[in-house]
């Protein structure tokens, strides 16, 4: 089991009653309520936040990146993992992740993290994402070539990553004369390529098609369930069999000494009026083209306000009670997580522990109380369940560096 | 206007499937629609068909017609319908383009100078305006920005309905993605066309709605110094789509300015 810590880091000092107004609280809310004061501030919370995750013994830390929004402050995950690649000494820095299709330039990425890989000592776990529709938007890239542009970047990193330069890349998307970055990953072939994702399943089947373990952000365990079966079919029909070790989990986690701090700190779980990643201005997160064409008439719909959100969320007693929010003192956690575990079975498993307006205070003792009872305890119960993580499992980076691969049909049959 | 017998034909050009509307009899007239596509049959298209063979096609990737993967810009468009005008064995056509349609109007007269009888430009995107911006689709709701092509919004109601359905709003989520598949960067314009329009020796008609939310008026008055033979009309109390807000007015002046036959 893989165990890790994740903030969104989130920007805690904007008026909230701003976004309220505005009815929108990404792309277009105004940064004149970006206060860099605050923002120095936090951002040197975070990395205190970090720290102790290390020193308590955590075995990841998760970092991700977002744009012209107050719920998440990273602009550039690869700064943070730059930090935490000279500042750290144990854990992994993994980044769930890097959006590929928002890179004009790939190899610049390949480069960025090979010398964070380097830097690190090899413990970069360098995941990728499509980026959410705002993204796209806020970097002026295509929504409609975004998987087209996800899937070729990663190719060309890979490439830049494994193959001998200098060679030529004449891609759609991407045209580079020459590749051949002096930086190349310390880890072979290459560091290890996990996929986050919600809803997309064409990313689920991409990253089954890969063996890249997927991680689902938040999803309740019956939806999590779904994702499994879709890419367990996926993997057979590859011609492996999907386990722990290809499951990842991100859920919303807060610890505490007492049941009473841990629900009010973890009702900041909900401090962007309820919404996951804030209110969204539906044609800015699914700009056209952007989303999968079967979800096209349930979008329209929702935009136009005919129709619920498809990404709706629910009451903060309803996210508790379907356990996509847990909190209380270690033991009640460790029950619940328990229950998680046992339904989902991932082999890595990240803890989204603290959000919104929680004090510094409370953010390092749920700190404190994850890495030195609750991942005890999991690692315990993940030993009982046979749920191992990537690398204890020794899982091949790639689907082609598998030396396990079956015919279809038997695969499917195990 | 009863009595307007349209045909509807599939038509391929560049291995795609072109759906394309035709009527009327005379001069051949082709127009080009908005980047909202278009809707089947409209006042302003009867109106041209009692006095012209008036070409309706829909743009590739938009309303009827099939969307190539591999198309990149505009001008792809524009290179087709001048393929499609050979196919069809038509000579000297009048072009009249709408909105994004005046764009790819405008690119097939910059193609094929010595080819083209008139050029009628409604609101033309194409060319960047020398102030303000061109609404942008992607930081726009589908009826907010449908609504903001009409300074009348009893106009709109009456083309679309007070609630546009469901299907219509699909349609604008393909016309959209079309549109970024094809005029992502720079927005809605080609930063070449302006210099390339001076070959153009057909007169041309540049025509405005003072009150054009989409496209500022200023991207008119360029079009107008960039092409040789061109003048400016401006109408009155009407917004961006003047073929489908004020259809008669509109008519009457391509009718006009083309000639009665």
């Amino acid at each position: 089991m893989h165990l890790m810590y994740f903030t969104e880091q989130p920007m805690s000092a904007y008026p909230e009653e701003a976004g309220r107004d505005f009815g929108a609280t990404a792309l277009m809310l105004s940064n004149k309520h970006f206060d860099p004061v605050a923002g120095s501030r936090l951002y040197n919370n975070y990395i205190e936040q970090y720290m102790l995750a290390e020193e308590v013994g955590v075995d990841g830390i998760m970092l991700n990146e977002h744009h012209n929004a107050p719920f998440c402050m990273q602009a550039k995950a690869n700064i943070f993992a730059s930090i935490l690649a000279g500042m750290t000494k144990k854990v992994k820095i993994v980044m769930l992740g890097n959006p590929l299709p928002l890179a004009e330039n790939p190899i610049r990425l390949a480069e960025e993290l090979a010398m964070i890989d380097m830097i690190s000592k090899g413990r970069l776990v360098s995941g990728f994402v499509r980026g959410g529709g705002q993204e796209q938007l806020a970097t002026g890239v295509n929504p409609a070539f975004n998987r087209e542009r996800f899937e070729e970047a990663h190719e060309l990193v890979v490439q830049a990553w494994t193959k001998t330069g200098p060679f030529r890349f004449e891609g759609t998307h991407y045209q580079h004369r020459v590749v051949n970055p002096w930086a190349v990953p310390l880890q072979k072939p290459y560091p290890r390529v996990w996929i986050p994702g919600v809803i997309s399943k064409e990313t689920i089947i991409w990253a089954a098609q890969q063996r890249y373990p997927y991680i689902a952000l938040n999803t309740s365990i019956e939806q999590t369930k779904k994702i499994w079966e879709l890419y367990d079919n996926t993997a057979a029909q590859v011609g492996y069999v999907g386990g722990p070790e290809n499951r990842g989990y991100l859920i919303q986690v807060h610890i505490s000494d007492s049941e009473e701090k841990a629900i009010e700190n973890a009702k900041q779980f909900r401090w962007m009026q309820g919404e996951f990643t804030g209110l969204a201005h539906p044609v800015w997160s699914t700009p056209s083209g952007y989303s999968s064409p079967s979800n096209r008439r349930q979008f329209v719909e929702f935009a136009a306000g005919r129709a619920d959100n498809p990404r709706a969320s629910t009451t903060f007693e309803q996210q508790v009670a379907d356990l996509r929010i847990i909190c209380g003192t270690p033991k009640t956690v460790v029950a619940k997580l328990k229950r998680i575990l046992e339904e989902t079975r991932p082999g890595i498993l990240a803890l989204w522990g603290n959000d919104g307006r929680v004090s510094q205070e409370d953010s390092l003792t749920c700190i404190r109380l994850m890495g030195t009872e609750v991942f005890p305890a999991l690692r315990e119960i993940a030993k009982s369940l046979d749920l191992k993580s990537p690398f204890e499992a020794e899982a091949p980076v790639h689907l082609r560096y598998s030396k396990d691969l079956k015919p279809a049909k038997a695969a499917a049959a195990e | 206007m009863a009595g307007i017998n349209w045909s509807d034909s599939t038509v391929e050009a560049a291995g795609i499937k072109l759906h394309v509307a035709r009527a009327g009899r005379g001069r051949p007239v082709m127009v080009l629609h908005h980047e909202t596509g278009t809707l089947d049959r409209l006042p302003f298209y009867d109106a041209l068909a009692n006095h012209y063979d008036v070409l309706v096609p829909h743009h590739p990737g938009f309303s009827r017609s099939q969307r190539p993967e591999w198309m990149r810009n505009t001008r792809d468009i524009a290179v087709i319908y001048r393929g499609l005008l050979g196919t069809l064995g038509l000579r000297d056509a009048a072009l009249i383009g709408l909105g994004f349609g005046g764009w790819i109007a405008a690119e097939m007269a910059s193609m094929a100078p010595a080819d083209l009888s008139h050029l009628v430009l409604v609101g033309a995107m194409g060319i960047k305006p020398p102030e303000g911006d061109i609404l942008d689709l992607a930081l726009t709701g589908y009826i907010d920005y449908a609504r903001a092509g009409f300074h009348d919004q009893k106009a709109f109601d009456r083309v679309y309905g007070a609630a546009p359905s469901t299907d219509q709003l699909e349609m604008w989520d393909i016309c959209r993605e079309m549109s970024f598949r094809i005029a992502w960067k720079p927005y809605m314009y080609s930063q070449t066309l302006p210099h390339l329009l001076g070959a153009v020796r057909a007169p041309a008609l540049v025509v405005w709605g003072n009150e054009d939310k989409v496209v500022p008026a200023s991207a008119g008055k360029r079009y107008v110094e960039a092409l040789p033979h061109a003048k400016l009309h401006v109408v009155k109390s009407c917004g961006h789509c003047v073929d489908m807000e004020q259809p008669e007015v509109l008519a009457k002046l391509v009718t006009d300015f083309i000639g009665r036959e």
